[in-house]
């Protein structure tokens, strides 16, 4: 079947202030009926070449054409109008609004607003391609897969042709992303263009016709998909060979760390999110902690570094230099610190929970050493020094120590988090997705990093969402589903499909209740 | 006079009272539903009510102060506009500098409220000296008799005449535009896309909504709205008599109603006949309770203050999530923020 470009980018090139250059002559075609991949780093300016088509930027250079002719695409109207649908990385939804209530949303239908016959008209779009979402729901009582549905749903009742999707898997289960990935492959059959944004090199190989790889903004080249291999776009993307493998060397000298016994807790709703959980994390050894997301993950780790409080059970920590064991239980963050437990925290949010994104990377320095000395004045010298430290071992790319860590993109903003969590020397790492949104570059730093820490005697604990890094990195895993242990697995010997059974295996209710809510 | 009727002066009386807390409120919400905590409401309420007087007094100047030189329908549009255009003008001065300029919502709702207090006690001072008198107030009467003509047979309907029919069209007005903002809020496309905008300007903005113009329409609205409010306490209320500063704090009073009643007009039609009894207790509870010294009375001036108190605190504990305030309330939003 000949293919029809349904867009094309001519040398587009943006810039943000005079320093950073976001896309530079970047030319592209995508057609209809075909799934294009974009690949690239992080800061590759992947995001900001699709915001410039879905006319939430506006290109300072450049030309783009859609179905031959030549458009201005001004706002998020005109890319309306071209029939572009951009689903974000982050939602854009409105929190308290029912699913339909955001589909129809900034719409101008004629006639009488009427929320149920736009109920009756997105539930033809959901039936045609496979959906299954309650559209009366609240956004925010839903998963990320239904939100992820009800933008789906919102681009294609506004008639969209072209659908862009910016790392659409990073926060699904992998059953939810084969789900998405079916009603992509029913899109394009329909003769829709469908542009993903993604750095997960098996699925660019699983889905897409054709893939478009960016570096540092400039555009490298497209390649058909059956025509290519991992290693040959691995290299497209980062410019050089890369060393895929991690470095696993077996645990030495280990001993008790952190023994966590029965614990549980609930939410603000008082729903219960960990039910009778016990493991002990080892010195010199990397325990993975796999799962659904929102399975527990985030409260268990937050239970441990006295985030949360505890209805039952036990925390002790096995002081290594004292030989003294002290229980945690429900001591605050400062409490734990002053029992001389070094224990470092890795959130999964890390410019809510990790970092200050207003103050620059020598302050956050400071939000770990500011008790330190005894002077009324803060002692400035020592977090300067080990900022530009963290800069220059981590290879951060910022314009100095003194910019503010918002404005560095992602991999390097859990750069300086993480150099700052160990730098403070720590016998317990908790990590939670640390290499969330970040490029394989930027990843395998952080797990060569973890690598360091264990063969250094700390006992690290690192939550994943790809089975297969934890499958690598790790050395024992553990598996949460719906807050209480699922199974406790040998890294070295366990298979991947093994630990998908264990992440449903107690979440089999929730699951199939979710799974029909889910991309069908 | 029993019990009863005094009980029936006593709400009659309340519901007056509560009217430019209502009108205050309405307009609060609609501006906050954009994103935009308009602290200015209290000045702008100066400013509409001190517009609307400036108005009125030049028209009865010059119909020579004779009252039946005057058409009626103009002795009310003409102060109506000029309160309109008044409020608008400082809701428009808000939105430039909150939306355009994305000047801290605070500050500039806060300077605005001192800079129209300020506008309606210099006008308020200045009126007077057209007319060569002494008097320390401007009085109107004339103008307000015309807003005050009640309902028919509301003389004849004893109790429930005097309750629900002796008020002057503004009252009605109140109730009809919160009835109207809720309704264009829950069951319109604009009231769904302006919604949208408080909670999540870039998802507004992606979908489509110019987010700038939603903002300036529902603050310029909102103010229209709360300074019809002055007006209606000077014209109905003060019975067309403005004194420097009598307004007093009502428009921090409407702003707590607005926490009060959830973000919905119609509860805030509730909330504002609540109030206005209660700032109405100072009024009528001599006749109800022996309360020994006349300075005891004084303490029942404080209830509508408590009251606020303990409502704020109460719906600060509040955790249903459609009872939160507007998600980016009080927010700047700048599409190319990175």
């Amino acid at each position: 079947m000949e293919k029809t470009p349904a867009i094309e980018l001519k040398n587009i090139t943006k810039t943000f202030g005079a320093k950073v250059i976001a896309n530079k002559n970047v030319c592209l075609t995508a057609n209809h009926g075909e799934i294009l991949s974009i690949l690239g780093e992080n800061g590759s300016g992947k995001t900001t070449l699709m915001n410039m088509i879905s006319g939430i930027y506006f290109p300072d250079e450049g030309q783009i054409f859609i179905n031959g002719e030549e458009v201005m695409i001004a706002s998020p109207k005109d890319a309306f109008a071209y029939k572009i649908g951009m689903i974000h990385q982050h939602f854009k939804l409105v929190d308290v609004f029912s699913a339909t209530e955001n589909i129809v949303l900034g719409l101008k239908e004629k006639g009488k607003f009427n929320l149920k016959a736009a109920e009756q008209k997105v539930e033809e779009i959901c039936h045609k391609y496979g959906f299954e979402v309650d559209l009366k729901k609240k956004i925010y009582t839903m998963s990320v897969s239904e939100k992820q549905t009800v933008e789906i749903i919102k681009v294609l009742y506004r008639g969209a042709d072209i659908l862009i999707l910016d790392e659409p898997t990073a926060v699904l289960t992998p059953q939810e992303t084969q789900k998405l990935f079916a009603v992509l492959r029913r899109m394009r059959d329909d003769g829709k263009c469908i542009i993903i944004i993604t750095h997960k090199l098996h699925e660019v190989l699983s889905l897409s016709d054709r893939v478009s790889v960016l570096r540092k903004g400039e555009y490298v080249g497209t390649v058909n998909t059956c025509e290519t291999t991992e290693s040959q776009l691995t290299e497209m993307m980062v410019g050089k060979k890369m060393e895929l493998n991690i470095d696993r060397s077996e645990p030495k000298n280990m001993e008790d760390r952190l023994e966590v016994q029965h614990i549980s807790c609930v939410n603000r709703q008082g729903a219960t999110v960990l039910d009778d959980v016990s493991f002990t994390a080892r010195s010199g050894e990397i325990l993975g902690i796999a799962g659904i997301a929102g399975s527990g993950q985030r409260e268990l780790l937050e239970a441990i570094a006295g985030l949360q409080y505890l209805t039952q059970g036990d925390i002790y920590y096995h002081n290594p230099k004292t030989g003294e064991t002290d229980d945690l239980r429900n001591k605050t963050p400062l409490q734990i610190r002053e029992l001389g437990v070094r224990l470092s925290f890795v959130p999964e949010d890390r410019l809510g929970m990790g970092l200050v994104g207003n103050m620059d990377i020598v302050d956050n320095m400071m939000l770990r050493s500011y008790r330190k000395g005894k002077s009324a004045f803060l002692e400035r010298k020592k977090p300067k020094d080990l900022a530009e430290k963290i800069i220059a071992d981590l290879e951060v790319v910022t314009p100095g120590a003194d910019t503010p860590v918002r404005r560095l993109s992602g991999g390097n903003v859990q750069k300086v988090l993480v150099g700052r969590e160990i730098a403070s020397s720590p016998t317990v790492l908790m990590a939670a997705y640390p290499v969330r949104g970040l490029d394989i570059n930027s990843s395998y730093l952080i797990y060569n990093l973890l690598n360091q820490q264990k063969e250094k005697g700390v006992a690290v604990i690192f939550v994943g969402e790809d089975l297969d890094v934890l499958l690598e990195l790790c050395d024992r895993i553990m598996v949460i589903g719906s807050g209480r242990i699922t199974g406790m697995v040998d890294a070295r010997t366990a298979t991947k499909e093994e630990i998908g059974l264990l992440m449903t295996k107690t979440a089999s209710v929730e699951e199939s209740a979710e799974g029909g809510s889910d991309n069908g | 006079m029993d019990m009863w009727n005094i009980f029936v002066a006593f709400i009659s009386s309340s519901i007056p009272l509560g009217i430019p807390l209502l009108y205050g409120s309405t307009g609060e919400i609609l501006t906050e539903k954009s994103g935009h905590l308009n602290l200015g409401i209290p000045g702008i309420m100066y400013v509409g009510a001190i517009s609307g007087v400036i108005g009125s007094f030049l028209y009865e100047m010059s119909c020579g102060n004779v009252k039946e030189n005057m058409v009626p329908a103009l002795a009310i549009l003409i102060p109506l506009l000029c309160c309109i255009i008044g409020s608008v003008l400082m809701g428009l001065i808000y939105s430039f500098l909150t939306v355009t300029l994305r000047a801290n919502q605070n500050v500039t709702g806060l300077a605005l409220t001192t800079f129209g207090i300020g506008i309606g006690n210099f006008f308020g001072g200045s009126l007077t000296k057209l007319v060569d008198t002494d008097l320390p107030n401007i009085i109107l009467t004339k103008t307000s008799d015309f807003f005050c003509v009640e309902l028919p047979f509301a003389d004849k309907l004893g109790w429930f005449g005097q309750i629900f029919l002796s008020h002057d069209f503004l009252t009605y007005t109140a109730i009809i535009i919160a009835l109207v903002v809720s309704f264009v809020l829950n069951r319109t496309r604009v009231g769904l896309n302006l919604r949208a905008v408080g909670e999540n300007p870039a998802t507004a903005d992606a979908a489509g909504i110019n987010v700038t113009r939603y903002k300036y329409l529902a603050t310029s609205i909102g103010s229209a709205i709360a300074g019809l409010g002055g007006l209606q306490y000077v014209m109905a209320y003060a019975s067309g008599v403005w004194s420097n500063n009598a307004f007093g704090d009502r428009g921090w009073m409407a702003i707590a109603l607005v926490i009060f009643a959830l973000w919905k007009p119609t509860m805030a039609i509730v909330g504002s006949f609540l109030f206005g009894a209660l700032c109405n207790v100072y009024n009528y509870v001599h006749h109800f309770f022996r309360l020994g010294h006349t300075a005891n009375r004084e303490l029942f001036n404080l209830l509508p203050y408590i009251v606020t108190l303990l409502v704020l605190i109460i719906t600060s504990m509040r955790k249903k999530r459609e009872h939160q305030p507007p998600q980016s309330l009080g927010l700047s939003y700048f599409r190319e923020e990175r």
